[in-house]
């Protein structure tokens, strides 16, 4: 390499320097606004509805009151058993598509991703409609005369863990594709050939050569599940208790601006754990190659 | 010994879509030997290789392993391990855990795997290396993990695809007679697939050279030299100069049983040609004579002389010389 000119200093600077401004614009100040008034308390004459301040107690509330600690506790059961159950799901998929031919991969993939061409919010009502009392389960269920009175799906735990299952499927195949598309076949068949069963190789060879898909994976879909409000409060109806809807309810409902700051500040500690496992998962996979 | 032959293939075949990788396959291999099977890319003996593992199945014919049919066996049942060209060695497992793979698939006790994974590493001078990952290992040490691996189940038979292709140059010869002694002293049956015939005269007992999915010739590797059963044979193995002597018979003539001489030699055939090349190899020279009215041929001369440079010049007129015996004549 040639010594650097200074418009080109410059101009790598400036490449630099984009993403950094956009974070800080985008990404740091909201926050940082957002902790302010977290900080604050409820002011419900004032326009915003917040008096700036230096109070803890909205804090000490999100571990005192039952509501809270309810929802925390029931957003991560249920972001939990989702994502377990998209990953027995997901898996099988994942597998399949990277033992077909490789010709006809992309197709497979393809139909992974075909539901982004339709609106998140668009394909949940879809769920709504599906899963209602009256809905199109449940005819069809009367009509074929399998259940003469079906109960109803929509509005319960059933229904969120379904959307959430549905909604990120593919955010768990993805990565899990990538990992089990480079594995190399030979070391099952070296497996098969060192007296390994079939299942024994999986478990042996395919498990754990495939660990860093699982675990991006399971984040990739834990992460945005334990905050998820828009299938919740769609397809749980009262009975269901997350604290992205908690969220919602005190920013919207109650205009009570410091505590739902609070609980998103919460929420963005809570998942920093998560992604900076997922990150050092990333890197040491990535030392390894 | 039992003198049953270890391995039998009767009229195997497999096909992959238009190919037909192996076309009616017969063939037995003794008790003991270093069976080789040589041949080009796509000639069909990684297919046979795969075929005998269990990784493929035959469209027709079978596999008898020490009196056993194969077919229909699965590849973790049969009596066969493998060495792999790429050496599939379990990345996320320390070499000990790679060894003990198949020991621990067969339940066998702790104590016994320990002490069989230390011998075998023992046996490919890997003692002490344990604990490491192969991707800390060089090419020459996965090489002899792979070995240890196979080696240590105490298969029937060893399969070993292209054991030494992925070495450098210095380090196959090592490895080579490595690999005999390691096959003389456990008294093992090894089967190698190779491309490189070199490899496969040395270290072979019997091989089979293998041409478009048939075996062309089986035979010890003299008897493949010296007494090709097909032009394809004598062209594969060795340089030949294959001379027409009409009426659909062909003479197999190897470069160092000619001799060259300035005036015309006294043996029973002789023919006058110019030099038109000489490649010096430093053990040898080759010279490319072209024969008067006939064909371009090679005739090897050992350089047993230090001092003087060639013995001939470029463009000097030179005599061929051969006995009756010095050729192989074959029909086809």
């Amino acid at each position: 390499m040639g010594r650097k000119s200074a418009a080109g200093d410059l101009t790598m600077r400036a490449v630099i320097a984009l993403p950094f401004a956009w974070l800080i614009l985008f990404f740091l100040l909201p926050s940082a606004l957002v902790l302010a008034i977290a900080l604050g308390t409820n002011a419900p004459d004032a326009a915003p509805p917040v008096e700036l301040g230096w109070s803890l107690a909205n804090f000490g509330l999100l571990f005192t009151d039952d509501l809270y600690v309810a929802a925390w506790l029931s957003s991560l059961r249920i972001a939990a058993t989702s994502t377990l159950a998209a990953l027995l799901l997901g898996y099988p998929m994942a597998y399949a598509i990277a033992r077909t031919r490789p010709e006809r991969r992309p197709l497979l993939l393809m139909l992974v991703v075909l539901p982004f061409w339709t609106s998140f919010l668009i394909r949940v009502y879809a769920w709504m409609g599906l899963l209602a009392e009256n809905g199109i389960l449940n005819q069809v269920l009367r009509w074929s005369g399998l259940a003469a009175h079906p109960g109803t799906i929509l509005g319960t735990e059933w229904a969120v863990h379904l959307g959430i299952v549905y909604g990120y499927l593919p955010f768990m195949v993805l990565p899990l594709y990538a990992t089990l598309e480079k594995l190399d076949w030979s070391l099952l068949e070296a497996a098969a050939d060192l007296g390994a069963r079939p299942i024994a190789a999986f478990f042996t060879v395919t498990l754990p050569l495939s660990l860093p898909g699982i675990v991006a994976g399971c984040l990739m879909v834990f992460i945005p599940a334990v905050g998820e409000f828009v299938i919740p409060d769609l397809l749980g109806g009262t009975g269901t208790l997350m604290i992205g809807k908690v969220l919602w309810d005190e920013f919207f409902t109650n205009a009570d601006w410091p505590i739902a700051s609070a609980v998103a500040i919460c929420l963005l500690v809570l998942l920093v754990g998560p992604i900076a496992l997922f990150q050092r998962q990333q890197a040491r996979s990535l030392e390894r190659r | 010994m039992n003198s049953q032959p270890i391995v039998r293939i009767e009229k195997l075949a497999k096909r992959f879509g238009e190919i037909e990788a192996v076309a009616g396959v017969d063939l037995e291999i003794v008790r003991g030997e270093l069976f080789a099977l040589l041949g080009g890319s796509g000639c069909g003996k990684t297919t046979l290789l795969r075929l005998l593992a269990g990784f493929e199945t035959p469209d027709a014919g079978r596999i008898l392993i020490d009196g056993q049919d194969m077919t229909g066996v699965s590849p973790h049942l049969r009596p066969v391990n493998m060495m792999f060209q790429s050496y599939a060695l379990f990345p996320h497992m320390d070499v000990a855990a790679n060894v003990a793979y198949g020991l621990r698939r067969e339940r066998v006790p702790k104590q016994e795997i320990r002490t069989r994974v230390a011998e075998a590493l023992a046996l490919v001078k890997l003692d002490g290396h344990g604990a490491r990952r192969p991707a800390q290992l060089s090419g020459g040490q996965r090489q002899r993990v792979a070995l240890a691996r196979a080696l240590v189940k105490r298969p029937k038979l060893l399969l070993l695809d292209e054991p030494l292709a992925a070495l450098d140059r210095k380090l196959r010869e090592g490895t080579r007679f490595e690999l005999v002694r390691l096959q003389e002293q456990l008294d093992l049956t090894f089967i190698v697939v190779t491309h490189d015939q070199e490899e496969a005269m040395s270290m072979a007992s019997r091989l089979a050279v293998m041409d478009a999915g048939r075996i062309a010739q089986i035979g010890t590797p003299h008897e493949l030299y010296e007494h090709p059963a097909s032009r394809f044979v004598a062209d594969f193995i060795g340089i030949a100069n294959i001379l027409d002597l009409g009426n659909g018979q062909w003479l197999a003539l190897r470069p160092e049983k000619i001799t060259l001489s300035i005036g015309r030699p006294d043996m029973a055939q002789a023919i006058s040609g110019e030099v038109v090349d000489i490649a010096y190899e430093g053990d040898r020279s080759l010279y490319r004579i072209a024969v008067k009215g006939g064909p371009v041929m090679l005739v090897s001369r050992t350089n047993t002389v230090r001092t003087s440079e060639e013995a001939f010049r470029r463009g000097q007129t030179v005599w061929l010389g051969w006995n009756n015996d010095a050729g192989q004549v074959l029909d086809g």
